[in-house]
């Protein structure tokens, strides 16, 4: 078949597996903040609504950061069915950041969080709290270390060539690499505005249902007012994240922007269906020298356009397609939680509001998938930039196990998925009782 | 100074797999005991083990995580062979794991369903763990013969795995299922004692390399104490059932080591059977020792918090702990 070979499923299933498990770290790293607040408002207030909040959103951690797990514990062994030539060229370096993820984090989340779920009668207020700070400390190691090696492979830097493979010079240069405080914050801003409309979302399902006890309008409420906060703080996040992009991997930017060509007071492209065969945009609506001005805060500036990388660009539509949605659904997720902090300064919360922030309950997941496309499609054929193409990285597994394998995990992706989600909001309609 | 950093890192890898089968191993045998027992056992069954199977999974990965950062030559290799079973397990973990959340939220069907899965889980990955087992050791190679020795192995894994799940309940519950549990103990030893048997049987016939490390004189004298350690600690779990509730399950353990030691020893010192070393598989030293460092570093802590969280759930387990 035409463009159905063994790299192709292997990126298929390599690229599903792990959208599917950032799914649930995305919810699963600021709702453990989250839950730190809900059980300290508890310790201090000692009011029941707040205890009730914790028991449900607790259950809605187990549940999530259980989907989480499984689904990790299946890239660990990924890297090296998928990917053989990935850990053989650079494992000197991905290694011990794996490595150290899982001594770090992956163990701390892993135990606390027992102590965290069920431990309440059995541990005093205080070491119960410990315990919910000790799992969200986890959740954030682990994805300070696997950002790192994220932006490692996006933004290569400390390392040095040893024969064929690669070793590290200086680590603080590895891990701190030139994208990577850019990329950490951009994610864990993501993952406070997707708990944060999941919160919400749910919150508003609850007192939709009229199944709420009182802690629901709160919990909207102090999650609408997180999110009005963290919004903006994600657009200027986001904002240095592409400044940064253009200087390290210019040609993401030029498939962001769909820039084909190399020049002076380049136009942003509101929408166009790119025409890779021509290398030019069809039914294009521009905004002349606006690209330029965004960029490089100059209405003349050049910018350096997909001809100038030819022939290691990467894929325009997905990429330019998929910033759009990452950035339209921010702009809804920003002017939902203003409005929302707005109005409920003052007033209840009417019934349209409340259909608002249940439909957008799990609009992070959109963006974020949206922004993983981006980033990960917009970095190819590199799989390390300017060290290893994906294609060089792939393994020997034959495409039948590939199909055969990419097909279950499809299956079973799609049902726990739904279950999910049907779990979800099965919890809370029953509120904490459940 | 000179340090055989492979060496370490074998010796790390060795740790951490087998604390991965005695920890996940008792929690998947629970799971797969999970249909002889009524409803509201299953609810006992399964707060007895709900705070630490997370963590317990987690061994998995430092031990697949180690042969990644270590061995990485190996971890494409042996990965690469074992795809589909690979597959297979991950898919059984991933039910088990979703499953274990949602057999208490849902309800009516939904959560007869889930129960299954639960089990069926348990099953699939335990069995995908033991065939994986068997491929290893008769390293790689195509045939029936070696196919059917895999699958044998796979079934006395889910035996070894019963065993530890019964031992545990004998540990962690009390009346009526702490009785049928001690019934599916002697199941369990009995289902160990013909799969140790066999699959002993079966390696030297499958492998040359292994044949050659147990029947070389004198080696031979010392090593016949592993069996017949074996053997002490079969008959002390049998012995103790009735009389001591932690010493079945610790009996149980001692024979998953003294297994893991007879394996490792056939196997040493190469990491794919007669073919890749451990010094020739192994990662750059730079990368290895800062590893190591942080390992060093870390893993005290790692015990000290495991061992907290063991004790404040110690005593017997009781229903409604989950998803209350």
């Amino acid at each position: 078949m035409d463009g159905v070979d063994a790299l192709f499923l292997a990126r298929a299933q390599f690229g599903l597996n792990i959208a599917f498990h950032i799914l649930f770290p995305t919810i699963s790293i600021a709702l453990a903040w989250y839950l730190i607040a809900f059980r300290v408002l508890h310790a201090r207030t000692g009011a029941a609504e707040w205890l009730a909040t914790y028991r449900l959103w607790v259950k809605v951690f187990a549940l999530t950061f259980a989907m989480g797990v499984v689904s990790g514990i299946t890239m660990s062994f990924q890297f090296g069915t998928n990917w053989p030539g990935y850990m053989l060229k650079v494992g000197n370096i991905a290694g011990p950041l794996l490595g150290y993820e899982v001594l770090t984090a992956f163990f701390l989340e892993a135990t606390f969080l027992g102590v965290m779920l069920f431990g309440m009668q059995r541990v005093s207020t205080r070491v119960h709290i410990l315990s919910a700070v000790m799992v969200a400390l986890g959740t954030t190691l682990s994805a300070f270390w696997i950002l790192a090696l994220n932006s490692w492979m996006q933004t290569p830097a400390g390392h040095v060539m040893d024969g064929e493979a690669l070793i590290a010079g200086d680590w603080l240069e590895v891990i701190f690499n030139p994208s990577f405080p850019y990329r950490f914050a951009h994610m864990m801003l993501a993952s406070g505005l997707t708990a944060s409309f999941l919160v919400a979302g749910l919150s508003a399902w609850r007192l939709l249902q009229e199944s709420a006890d009182a802690g629901a309008a709160k919990t909207l409420r102090a999650a609408t007012l997180a999110a009005a906060v963290l919004a903006p703080l994600q657009i200027v996040a986001g904002d240095l994240h592409g400044l940064n992009t253009l200087e390290h991997q210019p040609a993401k930017i030029a498939a962001v922007e769909a820039n084909w060509t190399t020049q002076q007071g380049a136009p942003l492209v509101l929408f166009a269906i790119p025409n890779e065969l021509a290398g030019r945009n069809d039914y294009a609506l521009e905004i002349p020298k606006l690209a330029s001005f965004v960029l490089k805060h100059d209405f003349d500036a050049e910018l350096p356009g997909l001809d100038r990388f030819v022939p290691d660009i990467p894929p325009v539509a997905p990429v330019f397609f998929a910033f759009r949605v990452m950035v339209g659904v921010g702009v809804l997720m920003l002017l939902l939680a203003w409005f929302g902090a707005w109005w409920l300064r003052k007033r209840a919360p009417p019934r349209w509001l409340l259909w608002c922030f249940a439909g957008m309950t799990f609009s992070g997941w959109v963006a974020t998938l949206a922004g993983w496309v981006v980033t990960e499609i917009g970095r190819q054929p590199w799989l390390v930039t300017g060290i290893l193409r994906t294609s060089e990285a792939a393994g020997r597994v034959g495409e039948a196990a590939l199909g055969a394998s990419l097909t279950g995990y499809a299956l079973v992706y799609g049902v726990m998925l739904l279950a999910y989600i049907v779990t979800l909001t099965h919890m809370a309609g029953k509120g904490a009782e459940g | 100074m000179s340090f055989d950093l492979p060496l370490v890192f074998a010796l790390l890898m060795g740790a951490a797999v087998l604390a991965y089968v005695v920890l996940d191993g008792y929690d998947l045998g629970v799971g797969m005991l999970m249909p002889a027992a009524s409803d509201e056992e299953q609810d006992v069954m399964v707060a007895s083990i709900g705070p630490f199977w997370d963590a317990n999974e987690t061994w998995l990965v430092l031990g697949v995580g180690i042969l990644l950062i270590a061995f990485p030559a190996a971890h494409g290799y042996i990965l690469g062979e074992l795809y589909l079973p690979v597959a297979a397990m991950l898919v059984g973990l991933m039910l088990r794991g979703v499953a274990f959340e949602l057999r208490v939220k849902a309800v009516g069907w939904h959560a007869d369903l889930w129960n299954w899965l639960f089990w069926f889980g348990s099953f699939l990955a335990t069995f995908a763990q033991g065939f994986m087992l068997g491929r290893y050791l008769t390293a790689f190679l195509p045939g029936w013969g070696y196919f059917l020795f895999s699958l044998m192995v796979g079934a006395a894994l889910c035996g070894g795995y019963v065993l530890l799940g019964a031992t545990w309940l004998v540990l962690r519950t009390e009346g009526a299922l702490q009785k049928k549990a001690m019934a599916w103990t002697r199941w369990g030893l009995l289902w160990v004692a013909l799969g140790v048997a066999l699959v002993s049987l079966g390696t030297p016939m499958v492998s040359e390399l292994v044949y050659a490390r147990w029947f070389d004189f004198p080696e031979t004298l010392a090593l016949m104490l592993l069996p017949a350690a074996s053997a002490a600690a079969w008959a002390w779990v049998w012995r103790a059932l009735g009389r001591s509730d932690w010493q079945p399950f610790a009996g149980a353990v001692a024979i998953f080591v003294l297994a893991f030691a007879g394996l490792a020893y056939s196997v040493f010192p190469y990491v794919v059977l007669g073919w890749l070393t451990i010094w020739e598989a192994a990662a750059h030293p730079s990368a290895l020792k800062v590893v190591l460092a942080g390992a060093l570093i870390v893993l005290p802590f790692l015990v000290g918090y495991t061992v907290f969280a063991y004790r404040v759930f110690r005593g017997k387990a009781k229903a409604g702990l989950y998803g209350k």
